[in-house]
Order: structure tokens, then sequence, then C-alpha cells
């Protein structure tokens, strides 16, 4: 293969799908969200734009972008714009190293799932999503309102508190596989026959609490409150930049899907794994797993979304502090005592 | 950047204020200082309308004050226009009454139960509450030709029978709602984020209840035993056999236990009157133009929301010298504030929801 | 000397304990469609609620009435009528007191003995242009605070003075 292929086509086709791959999840679950609240609800959802609503999203996308762009007169315009895009690129970079499957071998080449593939992968993905913790605080600041400050800053010190139980829990993680590169990790779940999950519960329970507090869904979602603050720190934005909060939050959702899934259900390893009966679900691409178990934690997201009611701001940082961050830091004492006994 | 003293306006416009109702806030760092509430958005001068309307003019207009309820607004209306008339309604007329009455308080709390879980986060309650309110609504329908605002109850009786089949839609109706309730019940009784979100918020003793006038749920809830269905009986109200739930707290758990339990104790009020409902007329012979001679009275009902009663003083002509409206929500309404004072922002919504106001009543 | 039937006990007892206590404030009496209205001196207003409330168990303020009286044929010498219609709990017995009150002529704000008439007398305020003294907050409840009339009145057109707001 020539150079100019493998050096500069291929990773732009890969960068190009890296973009692609959760603006599509994006919009699936527009509709998923919306149909399965509706189903769980007793209603029907929306239905009526292609087959089964398939194409509903595309309505949304098409009304967003032609609404008119209000900008608050006393907003600051430099932080007011800056808000969405800081939001959207935290996640998106995140995604670059994000691993998806084995590599492939087309001919003579092998195709790596991964754009980048660190020694410190886990870290850095941790790294980039709490970025967007920025792009909250300069869209409730730069609003120049009272009820998108207060929703920020709901959001900031939720999002800075279960960071710790999710730093923790990943901590358990890691010390278990002895690596933080990702591909590491699932390779390591392939060798011990288990994916983690199985073997650290709580701390699969832990992360996956922490995961939904951190992208602001419930019913962790008090920031964005409905029925209290309105829309919280996006009130104030309307049009495209109300699209680009819209579509980071649920890009976050599936990155913290994709972490979930890598540290604790295998990344793109068939269930059972080691199972030799079951050795023909090795059939099946490791993607394509990888994509169902994605799906069954957007799933989850919107299952809990449609069920639970709100935690009050006290009640959610109680939580957290007495709650979650000893629980993980015993549970991290924990594994390391087994694993050093064992 | 701290939060002192910040006022914060929860305005005519929001998704939870059930209504046009502004709510003036003062909040010292997410703990509520002072509420005030603004009212008048929605006020159409009923009053004055009334006094240029003859008495049957005015039933269908009460049907607009608290529309979650309209039969309980033209029941309060009727039988203080009877009492000053000196009309009696027979008792097969009295009985349908309580049957739609029933009915109609079955309907109203269903739709608070929604709209305050819906506050509250629990979005799904909502679509239950709903759902289980259209089968209602169609039997409202299929009686008199509306859902929302009835005009089901009439000076003298009701203006329709409820035949064989409309009995027994009734009846079926209200075997399904338990269903619902169940559902309701399992998603939040023993909810922790519910239980969080609702024990010991809005705290008030009974003593206080009463000193602020406060009638209805929310005063059963703090533990006082005062329902007019069982104390000043009207409308045959006297020969139904059912319970009055009572709280004990007084918070906002002990509210929705009290409207779940009223919900179950209704659909029992109903069954027993559909049983025993006796023949014969169900309308008074009204004359077709009602004039009545000078006096005054005051007449109340337990509606949905608490006391609703009416005077009406009479001037000999067939319109009312003065109709006034003792509206449960509007007294019910001044003991927010004492009810906030102390609790989060967030609690102000749940407070709000458990007290179930109506703007149409508030404001006439 | 107003004679309530022997069959309302308790209503007997209150219009003699108040007939008794306060005989110069008791103008009249009546007793029709099974309620009772004691007709009292306004300056002597605040002494009988406190009364009933204290000593005879009136722990509720039901509501607040307030009626025009400029349009009736036999015009009385005061225009408002003032009625507080009281409630015993428990006990289910009902009391209604009514207080004449001219055009200009404040009236005391019984908002001490009893909370839930803040509102209801704001309201009055509102309609009918009646003043309290001692009210906490004494100012319209429905209307605008600029609005300029009392609709209420017998006098105020149904169709609103002008633009109204």
């Amino acid at each position: 293969m020539s150079p100019a292929v493998s050096d500069f086509v291929i990773p732009v086709a890969k960068i190009a799908a890296v973009i692609l791959y959760p603006m599509v999840m994006v919009v699936v679950m527009i509709w998923l969200e919306r149909r399965v609240v509706a189903l769980i609800q007793g209603r029907l959802g929306p239905n009526r734009v292609g087959f089964q609503g398939i194409l509903q999203p595309v309505a949304d996308a098409v009304k967003l972008f032609f609404k008119e762009d209000i900008i608050p007169r006393q907003a600051d315009k430099l932080l007011f714009n800056l808000a969405p895009i800081l939001v959207m690129f935290s996640s998106l970079l995140a995604f670059c190293f994000v691993p998806l499957g084995e590599p492939l071998r087309i001919g003579s080449y092998t195709l790596t799932l991964w754009i980048a593939e660190s020694p410190v992968g886990l870290l850095i993905v941790l790294g980039l999503s709490s970025i967007s913790v920025f792009g909250v605080i300069f869209g409730g600041w730069a609003s120049n309102s009272k009820y998108p400050l207060m929703g920020a800053l709901r959001s900031v010190v939720q999002v800075l508190s279960y960071e710790i139980p999710t730093g923790l829990t990943v901590l358990s993680v890691v010390f278990f596989a002895r690596s933080m590169d990702m591909v590491e990790i699932v390779r390591r779940q392939e060798a011990a026959h288990i994916w983690y999950g199985f073997m650290l519960p709580v701390s699969f329970v832990v992360f996956w609490i922490s995961a939904v507090a951190e992208t602001n869904r419930a019913p962790f979602d008090l920031p964005e409150a409905e029925s209290e603050l309105v829309a919280g720190y996006h009130t104030e934005y309307s049009g495209m930049k109300f699209a680009y909060f819209y579509m980071a939050e649920y890009t976050h959702m599936v990155l913290a899907s994709s972490l979930v899934v890598i540290l604790f259900f295998g990344g793109w390893l068939p269930p059972f794994p080691g199972v030799k009966f079951l050795a023909f679900l090795h059939a099946v691409p490791g993607f394509v797993w990888y994509l169902i178990k994605i799906m069954f934690f957007l799933y989850l997201y919107v299952w809990i979304r449609a069920t639970f009611p709100r935690y009050r701001f006290d009640s959610l940082i109680k939580l957290v502090w007495k709650w979650l961050i000893p629980l993980s830091l015993i549970n991290l004492l924990a594994v390391v005592a087994v694993r050093y006994l064992l | 950047m701290a939060f002192k003293d910040i006022e914060l306006n929860m305005g005519p416009q929001h998704p939870s204020t059930h209504g046009v109702l502004r709510l003036k806030l003062t909040v010292d760092n997410e703990v509520v200082l002072k509420v005030e509430p603004v009212i008048g958005y929605l006020h159409r001068g009923m009053e004055k309308l009334w006094e240029n309307l003859t008495y049957t003019q005015i039933v269908p207009l009460t049907d607009r004050l608290d529309y979650l309820a309209a039969l309980s607004n033209n029941l309060a209306f009727a039988l203080t226009v009877e009492k000053l008339a000196g009309i009696e309604v027979p008792k097969r007329g009295r009985y349908i009454r309580i049957v739609l009455a029933e009915l109609q308080r079955l309907a109203s709390h269903l739709a608070w139960a929604g709209f305050m879980a819906n506050d509250i986060g629990a979005m799904s309650v909502l679509l239950y509450g709903f759902e289980a309110r259209e089968d209602i609504l169609d039997v409202f329908e299929e009686y008199i030709g509306a859902r929302l605002t009835v005009h089901g109850i009439r000076i003298g009786g009701v203006p329709r029978d409820l035949d064989e089949a409309l009995v027994s839609r009734i009846r079926g109706v209200l075997s399904g709602i338990p269903r619902r309730l169940k559902d309701i019940r399992a998603l939040l009784d023993e909810n922790r984020i519910w239980k969080q979100r609702t024990v010991g918020i809005g705290l008030i003793s009974a003593a206080e209840a009463l000193d602020f006038g406060l009638t209805g749920p929310a005063l059963r809830a703090s533990g006082v035993n005062w329902d007019l269905r069982k104390s000043i009986p009207y409308s045959s109200y006297d020969e139904m056999d059912f319970d009055v739930p009572l709280g004990s707290r007084g918070d906002v758990y002990d509210r929705y236990l009290v409207r779940m339990a009223e919900i179950e104790q209704s659909i029992r009020i109903v069954n027993q009157a559909l049983d025993k409902l006796p023949p014969g007329e169900f309308m008074a012979k009204v004359p077709r133009v009602l004039k009545i001679a000078p006096g005054q009275v005051f007449q109340t009902i337990e509606a949905p929301k608490g006391v609703l009663g009416f005077t009406i003083k009479s001037n000999g002509t067939d319109k009312p010298e003065r109709v006034k409206m003792k509206s449960p929500s509007f007294i019910n309404l001044q003991s927010l504030e004492h009810m906030c004072r102390g609790n989060l922002f967030s609690d102000v919504v749940g407070i709000l929801g458990s007290m179930d106001i109506v703007l149409g009543e508030i404001d006439k | 000397m107003l004679d309530v039937p022997a069959d309302r006990p308790a209503l007997r007892e209150v219009h003699e304990a108040l007939t008794g206590r306060f005989p110069d404030s008791v103008l009249a009496g009546s007793f029709e469609k099974g309620e009772l209205a004691e007709t009292i001196r306004a300056e002597d207003l605040l002494p009988v609620l406190r009364f009933l409330r204290s000593e005879h168990g009136f722990n509720c303020l039901d509501d607040l009435i307030v009626l025009d009286n400029v349009r009736l044929p036999e015009a009385p010498a005061k225009r408002f009528s003032v009625l507080y219609q009281l409630y015993r709990f428990p006990g289910d017995v009902r009391v209604r007191l009514v207080v004449d009150v001219g055009e200009d002529e404040p009236l005391d704000s019984v908002v001490p003995i009893y909370r839930s008439a803040d509102w209801a007398e704001r309201e009055a305020f509102d309609m009918f242009g009646l003043r309290f003294r001692g009210h906490p907050d004494l100012r319209r409840v429905y209307l605008p605070d600029d609005f300029d009339g009392y609709p209420l009145r017998k006098d105020f057109p149904l169709e609103g003075k002008g633009d109204g707001l």
C-alpha cells in the first residue's frame, strides 16, 4: 500500500469516521429516547416522520437549523458562543482514543479501529471529557441571567464531585488490568475469560451511577431541570447553539457508555469469551458486539430517565460524598488486598 | 460569587406553577427566605358578572372557576341557591350528584398526582394519571357532552338520568382505576428519591394550619379531622359509608398519601351510591324564571381542593344582589410562605404541587 | 331579643353569651334559613372576635364578605356591610357577624386574630376600597397596583371605565 494512502487517506477517513460515529449515535439516540420514553408512558411518541418515526431527528435538526439565533443583549458574546463549542469539542476529541474493536485484516493491511492508542489512553479520555465543565460554566455565566447561572453552578459542583468515584472505580479496573491502555484492558479481559463487571460488581455499579451523574442525566438532571429552572444553563440558547448542547449531551452519553463497556463489559468480546461451546459467538465481528452493548447502556439511560423522580441538589451531593466516595475507596482497598493475597 | 438574598422570579410563565401564578422568591444560597405570591393574572371579574346574570345563567360560569373539578363548583352553587330558595332536591337527584361529585374528585386528584410527580421529575406518572382520568372524562362526555367544563349539576337536581348503560360503564371505569393507582404507588410510595424530596418538606402543624385557614386534604394531612362531608353533610352524604384519611406530620409526603387514599375512598363512595340508587325523580320542579325572595345564605361543600363555599344575597329579582365565593385555593395559597420558609429552592415546586391550587379558583 | 329556636342549642348559647357580654355592641340579630347573624358596632369588632375565639372556640374565619348597600330600596345609613363568617371546629357551629361601615371609614383589621383574613381584607380593599387599620400589607390583590376604581361597587360599570388598565 502506498504511503499516500496509508499515511494520509486512511487517517483522514478514520477521523471522519470518528466524528461520524458519535453523530450517528446521537441521531439514533434522539429517536430512541423519544420513542422509548413514550412507550413507557403508555403513549406512542413520534411515529409519523418516516417509518416508525426514524426521520424525526432529521426533522428536529432542520427545525433547529432554521431557528433564529438569539443572543441576550447583556451576554458576554465570546463566552456565549464558545460554550457550546467547548462542550462538543471535548467529547468528540475523547473519541479519538476510544477503540472500537480488534484490528481488521484487509489483505496485507491491518486496519486499527482506533485513531490513537496511548499507554495512558484512559486518563486522556477522562481528562478530555472533564473539559466540558468549562462549557457549562461559560454558558451559565455568559447568559447573564439568574436561572442559567444557578444551573451552571449546580452542574459544576455535581460534575466535580462525581469525578472522584469515577476515578476511584476506574483505578480498581486499572489495577487489575495493569494498564491504562484501553485496548490492553479489553485484551486482559479476554485473557482472563471474564468481563471485569462480574469480577468487580461494586466498581461497575458505582461507575455507572457516576457516569449518569456526570452526563447530567436523570435522576441527576437538576442543572437542567425543566420544572424548576426552566432549562438550566442552556435556557438562553436557541437554534444551532442549543442543538450543540443537545448533541453534546448525547455524545457524552455515548462516550460514557463506551467507557463502561470497555472497562466492565468486555469491550468487543462476546459474552462468556472463554466458554468453548459458545465459540461460535466469535463469528460475529467484535465491533458488532460492542455496538450491541453500547445500545443496551443507552437504553438503560432512557429507561432510568422515564422512571425515577429527580434528586434534589443536596441529596445528590450527600449521595456522592457520604456513600459513593467512601464505597469506592473501600472497594479499591478491597480489590488491592484481594489481588495481593491471591 | 454567593447567592445572598437574591430575588428570583418564578414568573407567570413557568412549567410548574399550575397556571398563571407569579412567585417572588428571596433566596439565600438556595435556602428560601421569603415567598410572595402575586395573583390576578386570570382575574375575569366573575363576581361582578354574576350580579348581572340570572341564577340559571350563573351555573355554567361556575365551571370555569376550578376548571379541573367543574362539577364541584356547580354543586356548591346549586346547593346554595337551593338553600336560599327552599328547593328540595329529590333523593335520586342527590345520589346522582354524589356519583358525579366523587367522579370529579377522582379526576381532580388523578390530575394533581400527575402534575405533582412531573414537577419532581417522575414524568411517567403524569401519563399514567391522565390515562386513568381520560376514562372518567369520557364518562362525563357520554353523560352530558362535555369533558372539562361539564355543567352537569343544575339548580334543582341533575339534567339527565343515569341509565343502566351509563351505570355499568361507570362501574367498568372504577374497576380499571385501582390498577393504574397501583402502578403509580409502586413508582412513588417507597421510592427513596421521592421520599427524600417529600418527607419533612413543607411542614405545617395542625394549629398553624387551622390558623391560616387551610382546608381540604392539606389540612387533613396535618392530622385535623375536618371533612365537611362528615361534619355538615350535604346531598345525602350522611347515608354513605366512607373513611376520612388523615396524615400525621403535615409534610408533602403526608399530603400525597392523603390524596391517594381519598382516591380509594371516592371509588368506594361511587360504588355505594350506584348500588343504592333509588328510583324516582332526579330534578325538582324549578320555575323557568327563578325569582328568590330577599335573603342571604352561606353554603359550603368539600371540594377536591378544600372547602368551597358561596354566599348569595338575593333581592327578590331573578338576579342575585351579591354572590361571594369562598375559594379554597385562595386561602390555602396564603400558607405557602410559611411552608416554604427554610426549605430549599427546589422544594418550592414540590410544596406548591402538594397544595393543589388552581388559578381559576384563586383569581375568579 | 331574638328568639333562636330550641333545636339549635349551640347557636342559642352563642347568641345569649354575646348579648350578655356585649349588650350595647349587638345592634340586631337574625336567625333565618338556619343561620345566625349578629350585627355589631364597628368599634367593638376586635373585642367581640377575641371573645368568640378564645371563650367560645370559633377558631376559623371561613370567609369575609362585603356588601354594597348603595342601591338597596331601604338605603341604610352606612354604605358597606362587612360580614365575618365564623366557624367552630370541632363542633361545626357557624355564626355570622355583620358590621356596617361607611364609605371612607376605616375598619379594624382582624389579621391579629385570624391570619386567614390577610388576603381576604386585601380583596375587600381591591374590590370595594375598604381600608383596614393595622393590616400588615394592604394593597391590591387581583388588579394591578395602579388601577383606578373599585370594581365591585355598584356604581362601577360592568364594562369597566375607559381602558381599564
